[in-house]
């Protein structure tokens, strides 16, 4: 062609103008870029914390290096990885298109909340250089306001500063969703990725605030010891953890909806056929997101509270799993009698489907009050938590990857390379954690340095299994590069897509549409 | 945005239809944005009632030793700023450029004149020894070997003077000696004032944003930025404003007045 497409890629030049863009899909690429270096540091923190549990005692480093390994593990991946993830990475780039919007209701807060990320993980990180951190992610009183190290306070600002970030990303959404729908796009019309983007948000919104009063009031503690979290006083610690996890119980539920919106879509485009019930997925959103406020008490099961607290924590926790097995019911039925095509992202999506079924069986066994005492701090919940978070959010991730990034780059991503990918991610990952239930069913404790020789072999296979985790990550990176230097051009719509993104150029124009687009009719019209 | 669109005047971005839809989303926000300020005060409020109901004593002790009139002042004070801010969102609305600024500037000379209150007030418990927890406790054990609070410490000093002498030196009047042997003798007092300098403090720093942000819609208005076809920042400080009040509202009765 004799002049070059003009897209929002080549439509300015130069580090800076990605630093000052105002754009929905650079920002997105800003925060692919971002959060992929978060999750390979938190990623190297877990083959280091797996190596030294390779044999009892002392493999490689001292327990006191050990704690601070895990804990750095947990808190990247958890609010710097898995929480701002997919809605940060694919809401930013794909919600306005998927509505026929031509950015997001706020682009200045959105690159605010790019640059509060960016803050908030370096105040966080910096602690690595400062003092011990070694509260394990959960920051639990009285050790991370008493006992421990000063070296807290910068951790929990930064992720104030980062639930700041996560605040902001929601707020936009919802106004977006809300206000900048193109003609004709009812809410009955959005695609399930956005009814799923849009309840995280409402998530984000209700339950962040929550968390940063705690973490100030942690910061308060630390500082002035301002009693409220201390016995000597009159304060409570459990206080801690009834507002830790008022925030955190639907802090899960914020990074496993846009994982499930992203199913509903790889589904949909991967069997070809209209979704099966479409109003019971994108409400079931809805009732995930209300019903996950009620539940935080299930973590304290054994820390006191009555007995009656922890019955009804009990029955509305089982609650969850009606609107959660709507959507896998939903899936299967539209999966049934398609034309399924299993490519690169239609395998993360099953690998999806079958992860995180196991984690949500295993969460009721933790539901119930009787079992939770068996398993609670054991391997058992570890295991339980990887199999939803990491076999639900980072397959989600991985299939949401493949699947746009035509649209993202213009080029297509090897479906082999996708493939390999998947047997190295959903192998390894079997491994490295099935292994964990029996462990924590044996009684080996959760967040230990050492144990018992007699849970060497279980340790092993766990620890292998990181290994082949680790090495199916790094051929998606591999991938990634390949497609960007060497990657087939992708056309408009390689998959055969239906929802608005997929009618327009790849990569996108500057302004994403033209002319905007008026509805006729819902998403998925397949036949 | 490279690219925008006029309407009478006032720009807006090239991502809406016009300057109303922009303007309604913007309101959208801002309303999402006060309940996240809502919510995260819930909490504070949430914690307070259950310390609250465990401990009446200690509550009621506590807010013996707040000053009512200032509270009361500062709350009328409020109000005030509230009625001025308001006045200057109208005024902008109808394009009186020489009122708005001086209902604006006066909303923040009422932020000022709060901050001044809550400063008295603070150095005045720092003085009587009513600190958060760990600073209400001396170095020092006591002759018993109990952890001796800096209340404890200054009321021993007090006993060795005479009524007049006390006034004098410690200022300290008849009553508040009185309240502060009350609350010495109260188990987990530094309880409430835990709560006293979380709360106020986190809502002293919202009124210290809000006067920042009020004299930033201020120089809007100066610099003609803000006007009748547009006034959306104006309207959103003072929305912010009215909460900022409206927790003060709150705080007031449960920290002052709980005695
Ligand atoms: C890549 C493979 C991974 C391996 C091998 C791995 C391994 C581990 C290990 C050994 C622990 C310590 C458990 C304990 O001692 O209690 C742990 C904790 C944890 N991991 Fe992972 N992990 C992996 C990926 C992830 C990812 C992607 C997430 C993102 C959510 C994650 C979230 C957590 C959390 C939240 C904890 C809890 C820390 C705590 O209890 O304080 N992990 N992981
Ligand atoms: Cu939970």
């Amino acid at each position: 062609m004799a002049h070059e497409q003009h897209n929002y890629l080549n439509h300015q030049k130069g580090i800076w103008s990605w630093l000052t863009t105002l754009d929905h899909k650079r920002i997105g690429i800003m925060y692919f870029i971002a959060i992929m270096s978060f999750f390979f540091l938190g990623g190297v923190f877990a083959l280091l914390v797996r190596a030294e549990l390779f044999t009892p005692g002392k493999t490689l480093f001292s327990a006191d290096v050990y704690n601070r390994m895990m804990t750095y593990h947990g808190a990247i991946m958890v609010f710097m990885v898995i929480v701002p993830g997919i809605p940060a990475i694919f809401g930013n780039f794909v919600l306005p298109i998927m509505i026929g919007a031509k950015d997001v209701a706020f682009p200045r807060l959105n690159l605010m909340s790019w640059y509060m990320l960016m803050i908030g993980a370096a105040i966080t990180g910096s602690t690595l250089f400062l003092e011990n951190v070694d509260t394990g992610w959960t920051f639990y009183t009285p050790y991370s306001s008493i006992k421990t190290g000063l070296g807290v306070i910068p951790m929990v600002l930064g992720v104030f500063i980062i639930g700041f970030s996560s605040i902001l990303t929601g707020l936009n959404f919802i106004v977006t969703t809300h206000k900048l729908r193109a003609p004709g796009m009812t809410m009955n019309r959005i695609p399930l990725m956005v009814w799923a983007l849009y309840s995280t948000a409402i998530l984000q919104v209700l339950a962040t605030p929550v968390l940063a009063i705690t973490l100030l009031l942690l910061i308060a503690e630390k500082t002035l010891g301002v009693g409220i979290f201390d016995p000597q006083l009159g304060g409570d610690p459990v206080l801690f953890q009834h507002f830790f996890w008022f925030y955190s119980h639907p802090a899960v539920y914020i990074m496993i909806l846009p994982a499930m919106g992203v199913i509903s879509e790889l589904v949909a485009t991967y069997s070809r056929k209209i979704i099966f019930g479409y109003t019971a997925i994108a409400y079931s959103s809805l009732a995930i997101a209300g019903v996950s406020f009620l539940v935080w008490g299930h973590h304290m099961f054994v820390s006191g509270q009555s007995e009656f607290a922890g019955i009804l924590f009990s029955f509305i926790t089982m609650l969850v799993g009606v609107p959660t097995a709507i959507k896998l019911f939903n899936w299967i039925a539209t999966m049934y009698k398609g034309s399924i095509r299993l490519d690169a992202p239609m395998l993360f999506a099953i690998g999806f489907m079958f992860l995180f079924t196991i984690g949500g069986l295993t969460g009721v066994y933790l539901a119930s009050t009787g079992m939770d005492v068996h398993f609670h701090d054991t391997y058992f919940v570890v295991a339980h938590f990887h199999y939803v978070m990491v076999g639900g959010t980072l397959m989600a991730l991985m299939g949401a990857l493949i699947y746009w990034f035509p649209k993202v780059t213009g080029k297509i991503y090897s479906d082999l390379t996708g493939r390999i990918s998947w047997v190295f991610i959903f192998s390894g990952f079997n491994v490295t954690f099935f292994p964990q239930f029996i462990l924590g069913n044996m009684g080996m404790p959760r967040r230990y340095y050492d144990y018992l020789p007699t849970f060497t072999e279980l340790n092993q296979m766990s620890t292998f299994g990181s290994w082949l985790i680790g090495t199916g990550f790094l051929v998606g990176l591999f991938g990634v590069i390949y497609a960007l230097l060497k990657g087939k051009e992708a056309g408009n719509n390689p998959f055969g897509g239906k929802t608005l993104e997929w009618t327009i150029p790849s990569p996108p124009p500057h302004e994403n549409f033209d002319k905007t687009p008026v509805l006729t009719g819902g998403p998925y019209e397949y036949r | 945005m490279s690219t925008a669109n006029h309407t009478g005047g006032f720009h807006h971005a090239h991502h809406f239809d016009s300057a109303e839809h922009q303007y309604e989303s913007s309101k959208q926000g801002i309303w999402l944005f006060l309940v996240t300020e809502i919510l995260m005060f819930g909490g504070l409020f949430v914690g307070y009632s259950i310390y609250h109901s465990l401990y009446p004593q200690v509550f009621h002790a506590g807010s013996k030793q707040l000053s009512v009139v200032l509270g009361a002042v500062n709350t009328v004070v409020l109000l005030f700023s509230s009625f001025t801010m308001a006045l200057g969102i109208n005024y902008v609305q109808r394009g009186l450029k020489k009122k708005a600024i001086i209902a604006l500037a006066v909303t923040i000379a009422c932020a000022a004149i709060f901050m001044v209150v809550k400063f008295f007030e603070y150095t005045h418990k720092f003085h009587v020894g009513t600190v958060p927890g760990k600073y209400a406790y001396t170095e020092e054990l006591s002759a018993s070997g109990e952890k001796v609070t800096k209340v404890g410490a200054l009321l021993a000093e007090a006993n060795k003077l005479s009524v007049a002498e006390r006034e004098h030196k410690l200022h300290l009047d008849e009553t508040e000696y009185e309240h502060l042997t009350l609350l010495e003798r109260t188990k987990n007092w530094p309880l409430f004032f835990g709560f006293y300098f979380v709360m106020s403090g986190i809502h002293g720093l919202h009124v210290l944003a809000g006067a920042f942000l009020i004299f930033w819609v201020l120089l809007k208005v100066i610099k003609n930025q803000v006007g009748p076809e547009y006034f959306t920042p104006v309207e959103g400080v003072g929305l912010f404003w009215h909460v900022v009040d409206l927790i003060w509202i709150y705080l007031f009765p449960l920290l002052y007045l709980v005695g």
